[in-house]
């Protein structure tokens, strides 16, 4: 039977076709190759090196206090640099900010949606960021007039074209780097409002965020719905590396204090270690007992501490290079949805679903 | 259309895992001994590690103490001015 098509679009179909499957073998042949070079350099595992470390004692923490003030659950929270204020978010629309000491709100501005998912307190103390389902990501200078007006002087600087998961200021006031459920990351100039970069390369929403530490460089880690979790040059918009071993959603990524490797905490109930100079997961955080996703994760100032904040409303204390549970943290009355570690490492935040804060030391 | 962009796609996807594979890496074991050498370190400056003396945690002070302080003092100064 001859072929409907002519001659001539006969001859452009049949390339186009060879084309695709040749690129595809291609694809596959490189992503062979990247394990294998991968797999050649995995001589030990992280807590075969650990051995000889001295192992951690028992750990007493516990809340030092409680912040209640939020309607409903709390989705976000951020420490200002000088280790005592916090800002917070939630489902409500409501974002506070807390004196950590003495509990105090200091203050309140109610967005105009809800679900609050992100929130981040910029380097010099004076304003904060957050967004959510409005999509955008907006800056708040924070008055010393406690009578004034914040939602009068919002800044509108990101906007995406899908929920706003993840925001943080880089090293100063001016730029903002945001993450979407729209699939993408993207920089913003803060006064201008302006794009600066965007980043594309997950295949679903983009969930979190984190800056490298700024002796590292120009670069960052996102974690999405893809199971991916991707390494990215700031300058460039280009995906450097990428791992991807998790089994459902990366909900939080976390660099390890030194640069040189983050943490990651996601719905298949691990936390993870990868390695940047190996280029691969070094460690997995899990136990047969816990079941539940792991919603937000971070480090001690040494690194040697990988708090875990769980959906079974727990948090777990890991040995980050002995790869063991040294603790098991009980108070929230539902999901731990944020933990950040203090600027001085001195205590840790979380938030949760049962509409408060703890901080604990 | 749809077949012009999944080609260049798939380019795109090519061009990034050669990139991917031209990644430096180090053996896990240099890796590993660089992370715990940091860890050692920074072990001592580790407050939820190692803890610090009483009293220099601001958070491991009870507000509520601080508060009885506060009462203290302003009942002895109190005191002084009748």
């Amino acid at each position: 039977m001859r072929s409907p098509l002519s001659p001539e679009m006969a001859t452009q179909e049949v390339p186009l076709n060879e084309t695709l499957a040749h690129l595809k073998t291609e694809s596959e042949t490189l992503k062979l190759k990247l394990e294998e070079e991968r797999a050649k350099l995995h001589d030990v595992e992280l807590h075969q090196v650990a051995e000889k470390v001295e192992g951690l004692g028992q750990f007493v923490m516990k809340t030092r206090r409680t912040l209640k003030g939020h309607g409903n659950k709390v989705l976000c929270m951020d420490w200002c640099k000088d280790k005592r204020r916090i800002v917070s978010s939630s489902q409500d629309g409501k974002v506070i900010v807390w004196d950590a000491f003495t509990t105090n709100k200091e203050h309140a501005v109610t967005m105009p949606c809800t679900w609050v998912m992100a929130c981040a307190y910029a380097p010099s103390g004076c304003a904060v960021a957050c967004g959510g389902l409005d999509n955008k990501c907006s800056v708040y200078p924070l008055s010393l007039d406690k009578n004034e007006n914040l939602a009068a002087k919002k800044k509108s600087v990101a906007m995406h074209t899908n929920y706003l998961s993840a925001c943080s200021f880089t090293n100063s006031d001016m730029q903002i780097l945001t993450s979407s459920g729209d699939g993408t990351c993207a920089l913003w100039d803060v006064e201008s409002g302006q794009l600066l970069q965007s980043f594309h390369g997950h295949a679903a929403d983009v969930l979190c965020l984190d800056l490298a530490p700024s002796e590292t460089g120009n670069t960052f880690v996102s974690g999405g719905c893809d199971k991916k979790a991707n390494v990215w040059d700031m300058r460039s918009g280009q995906c450097i590396q990428s791992f991807e071993t998790h089994e459902s959603d990366i909900n939080s990524v976390r660099y390890y204090p030194s640069g040189d490797a983050f943490a990651s905490g996601s719905d298949d109930a691990t936390c993870r270690l990868y390695d940047l100079r190996a280029d691969r997961e070094v460690a997995i955080y899990s136990k047969e007992s816990i079941i539940f996703g792991v919603s937000s994760v971070d480090f001690s100032l040494s690194g040697r501490l990988l708090f875990g904040g769980y959906n079974d409303y727990t948090i777990n204390v890991w040995d980050v290079l002995k790869g063991t549970r040294v603790s098991i943290l009980f108070g929230h009355e539902n999901r731990v949805s944020t933990l950040r570690v203090s600027p001085d490492g001195t205590a840790f935040c979380t938030g949760s679903w049962d509409h408060t804060l703890r901080i604990w030391a | 259309m749809t077949s012009n962009s999944s080609l260049s796609n798939m380019r795109r996807l090519v061009e990034q895992l050669k990139l991917e594979a031209s990644v430096e890496r180090i053996k896990i074991s240099q890796a590993a001994a660089e992370l715990q050498q940091y860890c050692l370190q920074n072990a001592s400056k580790d407050a939820l590690l190692v803890g610090v003396p009483t009293g220099s945690n601001p958070f491991r002070e009870p507000r509520s103490c601080k508060e009885i302080k506060r009462i203290f003092d302003l009942l002895q100064r109190k005191k002084t001015w009748t």
